[in-house]
C-alpha cells in the first residue's frame, strides 16, 4: 500500500469505505515496509513535529515545537502548570481544535502523512490516535461493556453477541481491569472506583484499536495504587502502542517514560515551548539545561 | 412564655467547643406560646379569622424563638433561628394560596365530576346535565398539535444554540429572539395565528390547527431554553471522550449528549405544555367554541377546556348552578391532565435518567 493510498484512507470522511477491507487484508508487515520505504520520517507511527505553534483565537499558547516521538515507547511530556503540555497533546489528535477560536500552524506527520494536511478528516485522525483524560469520564448512560463498545458501536459498526463479548473481554482485559468487573459489565460505569473508571476510559480507548495513545495527566486524580495499576498497564500497552504522557509527576515520568520533554513557560501571557528532549535516563541525570535541572530537581516549578 | 430558665452554670472542665442547646422541649414551648397567642386574638370578635391567626403566630414565634435563644444560646445561634423562622414563614405564607386553590377547585369540581361530565357534549343542552367530553378531546388535540409541532423546532434550535452556534453572532441573535418570544402576552400571539390563517382562508375563519399555531408561539420558546439549559449541563468531558474514540459530532449529540440530557429536556416539554395548556386568549380568537365534538382540527371550531370553563362561567344558562358547576368541573379536569403529565414525566425521567446518577 501506497502513502497516498493511506491518505486517502484517513482522508474519507466517516463511514467506512469499501477499500478499508483491502487494507485490512494487508498483513502489517507490509505496511510498516512500504511505510518505510516511502517515507523520511521513518517506520510505522512514529509521529514527527515540525514548528508546530498552537493558538487559542490570537493568544500564541505554545511556539515553534520541533519534536519526534518514537513508536511503540512512551514518551512523558513535564513541565509547570500552564507551560502547554495539555495543549501540545491535544493538538497530536486535532483535539485542540474542538474548543472555540483554537487552532495551529505547523505540522505534525504520522506515518509522514501531515494529521493538518489540506482535506484530512479529525475524524478519521482521532481514530487513529486514541486519548485518555484527566479526569476519568465514562459515559454515564452506558454500562462497562456498553462503555467500552462505545467508540465500535457509535462508529457504525455492528457486531453479534459473541463478537462484542470477546472484544470487551479483550479490552478490559488490556486495560488490567477484567478481573475487578466480569461480574457486573452490566452496571453503570459511573459506579467504579475512579482508578477503576480511568482503567475503564483506558480499555474503552484501546477498545478502538488506535495506533497511538495519548495519556494527559492520568493519574493526576488517582490514589498511589491504581497509579501502580496504570503505570503497569503503560508498561504493557508500549510493545503496541505509541504513548504520549503529560505527567506533572517526574517520579512517574522517570518510571514509565523511554523519552522525556520538558516543556516551560518565560512568564503569564508568555507561550510555553520546548526546553529540550533527551531519554529519560538522560533528562534525570544529566541534562544539558540548567532550567531543566532546577526543575527535575525540584529547585523550581 | 418559658424565657426564665436559667442557663446552666458552666461545669468545671466545660471546654471552648460546647455550648448550651435550646432543646425540643423548651422549642415546642416557643411554638406552642406563638400558636395560642394567634388563638388569643379572636378573644375579642369571637370568630376564627385563620389569616390574622397564621400572622400573629409566625411574627410572635420570630421574635420568640429570637429573644429565647439569644438569652440561652447566644447571639449567633439567634440570629441561625430568626432567619430560619423568616424563610420557613415565607415558605408557609406561599403555599397557603396553592393549598387554597386545589382546595377550592376541588371541592366545587366535584359538584359535576362524573360520568355524563366526561361522556356527554353541550349539544341541545340549556340548563342541567351536559358534559365537557368535546372540551377534552379539544384540548387533548389543539395541545397535542401544538406540542408535536414546537418540540422538534425548540430541541433542534436548542441543539444548534447549544452544540453548533455557541458564541457566534447568530446564536446571540436567536437567544435574544427566543427571550422576546417567552414574553409575547397570549393574546398577541392568538391574533397572529388568527391573522395568518385569516390570509389563507379569508376572514372569520376558526380551525383548531390555528389554535396550535397560536400555541406553538408561546411553547417553543419554553422548550428551547429549558433543553439549551439542560444541553449545556452536559460536561464537555463527555464530548471530548466520544470525540476522542473518533466519533463524529452529530453522532456524539444523538447518542452521548441527548442520552444524558433527556430526563431534563422531557421535564422541560412537560413544563411548557403545562405553560400552555390552560391558554384561554388565544384559543377563544382562533378556535372559538363548538357545542359538539369536532374531531377535525383542520376544519371548524372547537371547544377547548379553558373556554368552555370561561364560557360556562359567564354564560351559564338557567339555572346559572349548573353551568358553574360544569365550569368548575372543567377546571379540575385541566388540572388533573397537568398532574397525569407532570406525574408521566417524572416516572419517564427515572426510566431514562442515565444509570450511574440515579
Amino acid at each position: 500500500m501506497t502513502m497516498s493510498d493511506q491518505q486517502a484512507t484517513i482522508r474519507a470522511t466517516g463511514e467506512e469505505l469499501p477499500d478499508m477491507t483491502d487494507r485490512l487484508d494487508t498483513p502489517t508487515a507490509d505496511r510498516v515496509s512500504a511505510s518505510r520505504h516511502d517515507l523520511p520520517t521513518g517506520p510505522d507511527n512514529r509521529i514527527v513535529v515540525e514548528s508546530l505553534n498552537i493558538y487559542y483565537s490570537e493568544f500564541l499558547a505554545v511556539k515553534d515545537v520541533n519534536m519526534v516521538i518514537e513508536p511503540r515507547s512512551v514518551t512523558a511530556l513535564i513541565g509547570p502548570s500552564g507551560c502547554g503540555k495539555s495543549t501540545f497533546i491535544r493538538s497530536l489528535n486535532r483535539m485542540h481544535e474542538v474548543i472555540t477560536g483554537a487552532h495551529v500552524k505547523g505540522s505534525v506527520f504520522v506515518d509522514g502523512e501531515d494529521l493538518y494536511g489540506p482535506g484530512v478528516d479529525p475524524v478519521a485522525v482521532r481514530r487513529k490516535v486514541g486519548m485518555v483524560f484527566q479526569r476519568p469520564n465514562p459515559f454515564p448512560t452506558m454500562s462497562i461493556a456498553d462503555n467500552v463498545l462505545a467508540g465500535k458501536r457509535l462508529n457504525s459498526k455492528r457486531f453479534g453477541k459473541g463478537e462484542a463479548d470477546s472484544l470487551v473481554e479483550q479490552s478490559l482485559r488490556g486495560a488490567n481491569l477484567w478481573d475487578e468487573v466480569k461480574d457486573r459489565l452490566d452496571k453503570p460505569g459511573s459506579g467504579l472506583s475512579g482508578g477503576q473508571q480511568q482503567r475503564l476510559c483506558i480499555a474503552r480507548a484501546i477498545a478502538v484499536e488506535p495506533e497511538i495513545l495519548l495519556m494527559d495527566e492520568p493519574c493526576s486524580a488517582l490514589d498511589p495504587i491504581s497509579t501502580l495499576a496504570i503505570e503497569q498497564l503503560m508498561n504493557e500497552l508500549k510493545s503496541t502502542y505509541t504513548i504520549v504522557i503529560v505527567t506533572h509527576n517526574m517520579q512517574q515520568a522517570a518510571r514509565v517514560s523511554q523519552r522525556t520533554a520538558f516543556f516551560t513557560i518565560d512568564g503569564t501571557g508568555q507561550p510555553g515551548y520546548v526546553v529540550e528532549m533527551d531519554d529519560t535516563d538522560v533528562m534525570f541525570s544529566n541534562p544539558k539545561r540548567q532550567s531543566t535541572i532546577d526543575y527535575v530537581t525540584g529547585r523550581f516549578g | 412564655m418559658t424565657i426564665t430558665e436559667q442557663r446552666p452554670a458552666p461545669s468545671e472542665h466545660q471546654s471552648s467547643i460546647t455550648a448550651s442547646r435550646l432543646g425540643t422541649p423548651r422549642h415546642m414551648a416557643v411554638i406552642i406560646g406563638a400558636v395560642v397567642l394567634g388563638v388569643v386574638t379572636w378573644l375579642p370578635t369571637g370568630s376564627v379569622n385563620w389569616a390574622r391567626w397564621i400572622i400573629v403566630t409566625l411574627i410572635a414565634y420570630g421574635i420568640a424563638i429570637y429573644v429565647v435563644s439569644r438569652i440561652i444560646e447566644g447571639p449567633r445561634q439567634a440570629l441561625d433561628r430568626l432567619m430560619l423562622a423568616i424563610v420557613t414563614s415565607c415558605f408557609l405564607i406561599v403555599s397557603v394560596p396553592l393549598v387554597s386553590l386545589v382546595w377550592t377547585v376541588v371541592q366545587r369540581g366535584t359538584n359535576r365530576f362524573d360520568t355524563t361530565f366526561f361522556t356527554e357534549t353541550m349539544r341541545g343542552v340549556v340548563g342541567e346535565g351536559g358534559g365537557a367530553f368535546h372540551a377534552v378531546i379539544g384540548t387533548l388535540i389543539v395541545t397535542g398539535i401544538a406540542t408535536l409541532m414546537s418540540v422538534p423546532f425548540g430541541l433542534f434550535t436548542a441543539i444548534y444554540l447549544a452544540e453548533y452556534g455557541h458564541g457566534t453572532k447568530l446564536a446571540k441573535a436567536i437567544q435574544s429572539m427566543v427571550d422576546v418570544m417567552t414574553g409575547i402576552p397570549s393574546i398577541v400571539a392568538g391574533l397572529f395565528a388568527y391573522a395568518l390563517f385569516e390570509l389563507f382562508f379569508g376572514p372569520g375563519t376558526r380551525s383548531g390547527i390555528a389554535g396550535a399555531v397560536a400555541l406553538t408561539v408561546l411553547m417553543t420558546p419554553v422548550v428551547v431554553r429549558s433543553a439549551e439549559e439542560m444541553l449545556r449541563l452536559v460536561p464537555d468531558e463527555l464530548r471530548e471522550a466520544s470525540y476522542a474514540l473518533g466519533v463524529p459530532k452529530w453522532k456524539t449529540i444523538v447518542k452521548i449528549v441527548i442520552p444524558t440530557a433527556i430526563a431534563g429536556i422531557i421535564t422541560g416539554v412537560v413544563l411548557a405544555i403545562a405553560r400552555v395548556i390552560g391558554e384561554t386568549a388565544p384559543l377563544l380568537v382562533t378556535v372559538g367554541l363548538a357545542q359538539g365534538v369536532n374531531w377535525n382540527p383542520f376544519d371548524g371550531r372547537m371547544t377547548t377546556l379553558p373556554v368552555f370553563t370561561y364560557y360556562q362561567y359567564v354564560q351559564p344558562g338557567l339555572p346559572p348552578e349548573a353551568g358553574q358547576d360544569r365550569s368548575w368541573a372543567a377546571a379540575l379536569t385541566l388540572v388533573l391532565i397537568v398532574m397525569v403529565l407532570f406525574t408521566l414525566a417524572r416516572i419517564v425521567s427515572i426510566a431514562l435518567k442515565p444509570k450511574g446518577l440515579k
